[in-house]
């Protein structure tokens, strides 16, 4: 390339030098050259590029007046003529994390230049944007400054000279859930044996497959007074009304079917069906009392062990569910039987 | 099950009936399977009572 890559830095009010929380409202800006660590990065660039200028916002106005900061930094990146942002690193910072990943989302978005942002791996920021943009992981302290900066300068030459990215591990950028294909060179079988030989001598080994992450929830309080409790029913073993109006998915679900039981005693075989594509449906089809036990809550109510069963069966086909999907479904029943005044719940899964 | 619903942050679980049918077993006789259903149900009743 004869002529250098131009980059643009963005930062808060902090780290452009202008203040503290006091200085949250300021509003975007733009000045040539380089601020505070922006002469890490532009050291870490090395000859090929030159941060040509430094935006800035303040935390408390981008957060507030999202749309109309990134509309005017974009004007200032799309000015200088940058072919690559370069925003934060933000730590931990919560404001300034989302903010980095924002302004690198719309400058890809919409001016179609590379774009890496730096935060923590647990900033929330990193959630929002981590699928969309790259983002290093720079780690909470602020002591991981010039080394984040550096894999974000390297990153950010390599994207903007569209070569070829390798792996998150190598490349020091948080996962994106992209999967890609690649050639090994040894079968399977040999590298899951490596991998135990490893395991079992405690060296150091990689498995190919991330296993998901699971955000474990805070446990309800016991229920205090069963016999004025509502108890509702939910199953993860598609039990659907016969026909499956709703048409949820047999498998990798996306969606739940929400069942009218309020004059249902019991779930008779020729009204109910079980449609899933993770165990053999035919027992549950017999009787679906076997996968969601309404008979049984029924009686228990009209003796008054529990306060009344609530009024809808969520069912979903929970064979192979996504992550993302599985807790999105899980998270919409719950507010739902929470608007409803449930205050217990029967799960039956398969 | 009860590995999975523990990974998965559940922290109420009960073991059940098997994997076809949580709430049943084809096996009993109809009195029988709705006697194991009914100690099932009151078992989760409970649960839902306990501290965790």
């Amino acid at each position: 390339m004869s002529t250098k890559i131009r980059v643009v830095h963005y930062l808060n009010q902090f780290f452009a030098q202008i203040g503290g929380e006091d200085k949250g409202d300021v509003g975007p800006t733009v000045k040539a050259g380089v601020i505070g660590a922006g002469r890490a990065l532009q050291q870490a660039l090395g000859e090929d590029a030159e941060v040509v200028a430094t935006i800035y916002c303040g935390d408390n106005f981008i957060a507030e007046q999202q749309d109309q900061a990134i509309s005017e930094l974009l004007r200032h990146i799309a000015e200088y003529k940058a072919d690559l942002l370069i925003a934060g690193p933000a730590f931990e910072s919560g404001r300034y994390g989302v903010a980095c990943g924002a302004i690198c989302h719309a400058a890809q978005q919409k001016l179609g230049i590379a774009a890496v942002a730096g935060m923590d791996e647990d900033n929330v920021g990193a959630g929002l944007y981590r699928r969309s943009i790259y983002i290093v992981n720079s780690g909470s302290t602020i002591a991981r400054m010039v080394p984040t900066l550096q894999r974000m300068a390297a990153l950010g030459l390599k994207l903007a000279r569209r070569e070829a990215i390798g792996k998150p591990a190598d490349e020091g950028y948080l996962t994106r859930g992209v999967k890609r294909n690649e050639i090994a060179a040894r079968p399977p079988a040999e590298r899951a044996v490596d991998m135990l030989l490893a395991k079992l001598a405690g060296k150091e080994f990689h498995s190919e497959i991330a296993p998901p992450k699971f955000a474990g929830g805070k446990p309800a309080a016991p229920l205090r007074d069963l016999k004025s409790a509502v108890i509702a029913l939910v199953t993860d073993g598609g039990l659907v009304v016969e026909g499956n109006p709703d048409k949820i998915e047999p498998g990798r679900p996306t969606r739940f079917t929400s069942i009218p039981i309020q004059n249902v005693d019991t779930l008779d075989a020729d009204k109910f069906d079980a449609v899933h594509s993770g165990y053999d449906t035919a027992s549950a089809n017999q009787d679906p009392n076997r996968l969601v036990p309404l008979d049984t809550l029924r009686e228990l109510a009209r003796e008054g062990v529990i306060g009344a069963v609530h009024e809808f069966i969520r069912s979903t086909g929970g064979a192979h569910a996504a992550v993302e999907n599985a807790t999105q479904i899980g998270r919409q029943i719950a507010d739902q039987l929470k608007a409803a005044g449930v205050s217990g719940v029967i799960l039956t899964s398969t | 099950m009860i590995p999975v619903a523990k990974e998965v942050g559940s922290l109420r679980a009960i073991a059940a009936g098997g994997i076809v049918s949580p709430t049943g077993n084809p096996e009993l006789p109809p009195e029988k399977e709705k006697q194991f259903r009914r100690e099932l149900v009151l078992r989760a009743l409970q649960t839902l009572q306990q501290e965790v």
